[in-house]
């Protein structure tokens, strides 16, 4: 999967964690946060823009507000994940169910938000 | 339909799918979460190409406008849900030592994609003509 020197993986359960190379796995499943994160901070800023499109009034600013809020609960989701896997190298747990549910409750918020704008 | 909303049910309910069967090589399950949040950055992109259609193209027509917007979102909305459903589907199969399973959303996406973007095409070339 990520090299010739790889061990052999035996498919068992984590308790052989320590005597596996994980090699890059956990890098590239931070990097690949990170430009999620990048590419929901486009979304969110395309979203601000709309929301802010007619105008500083009252309901415009909410809904940047709201666009903000929904770009923070993706951050702190991808944060509390990269710092999970930063922290166990060895044998990184699993994304919680918890996790991908809120990253994609905050894209399909931004898409609600951005058909109500349109 | 009813195997949807049980999976759906499965989303919210993390400690059920802990009884089923054996914890996975992490390595697999680090590989299923990047192919998740690939899925989630298509859906990201296309989220955004919705807002960018509705607010870059100003001269274009209401209908078409709303239009192309609606069909960009309406895609980055699925693609999202099917994401995190993929996933949990990818995850309980390797769980249990299944087959992963199949499925033809990337090809109906692709399509959509093809579509909107024809679209743009005659979008383009008919602002130039008119």
């Amino acid at each position: 999967m990520s090299g010739p020197s790889e061990p052999p993986g035996d498919g068992g359960g984590g308790a052989a964690a320590a005597g596996r190379d994980p090699g890059l796995q956990p890098e590239r499943t931070r990097l690949a946060w990170r430009r999620t994160t990048l590419s929901c901070t486009v979304a969110a800023i395309l979203a601000a823009r709309a929301a802010l499109h007619g105008g500083t009034d009252t309901l415009g600013v909410l809904g940047a507000a709201l666009c903000f809020l929904a770009w923070l609960g993706f951050l702190a989701v991808a944060h509390r994940r990269i710092r999970d896997l930063a922290l166990h190298e060895a044998g990184p747990p699993a994304m919680t169910r918890r996790a991908a549910v809120v990253a994609v409750a905050c894209s399909v918020a931004l898409a609600a938000f951005a058909a109500l704008v349109v | 339909m009813i195997e949807f909303v049980r999976s759906v049910r499965l989303w919210f309910a993390p400690e059920r799918v802990r009884d089923d069967g054996d914890t996975p090589d992490y390595r697999f399950s680090l590989a299923n979460e990047r192919t998740f949040l690939a899925w989630l950055r298509t859906a990201l992109a296309l989220i955004g190409g919705g807002f960018a259609v509705d607010q870059f193209l100003p001269d274009l027509r209401w209908a078409w406008r709303a239009g192309l917007a609606l069909a960009l979102l309406a895609a980055g909305a699925l693609c999202s849900l099917r994401a995190v459903s993929h996933w949990v589907r990818c995850e309980r199969a390797m769980r249990r030592g299944q087959d992963l399973p199949v499925s033809r959303f990337p090809a109906l996406l692709s399509v959509v994609v093809a579509l909107v973007a024809v679209a743009m095409v005659v979008v383009v070339l008919a602002g130039w003509a008119g």
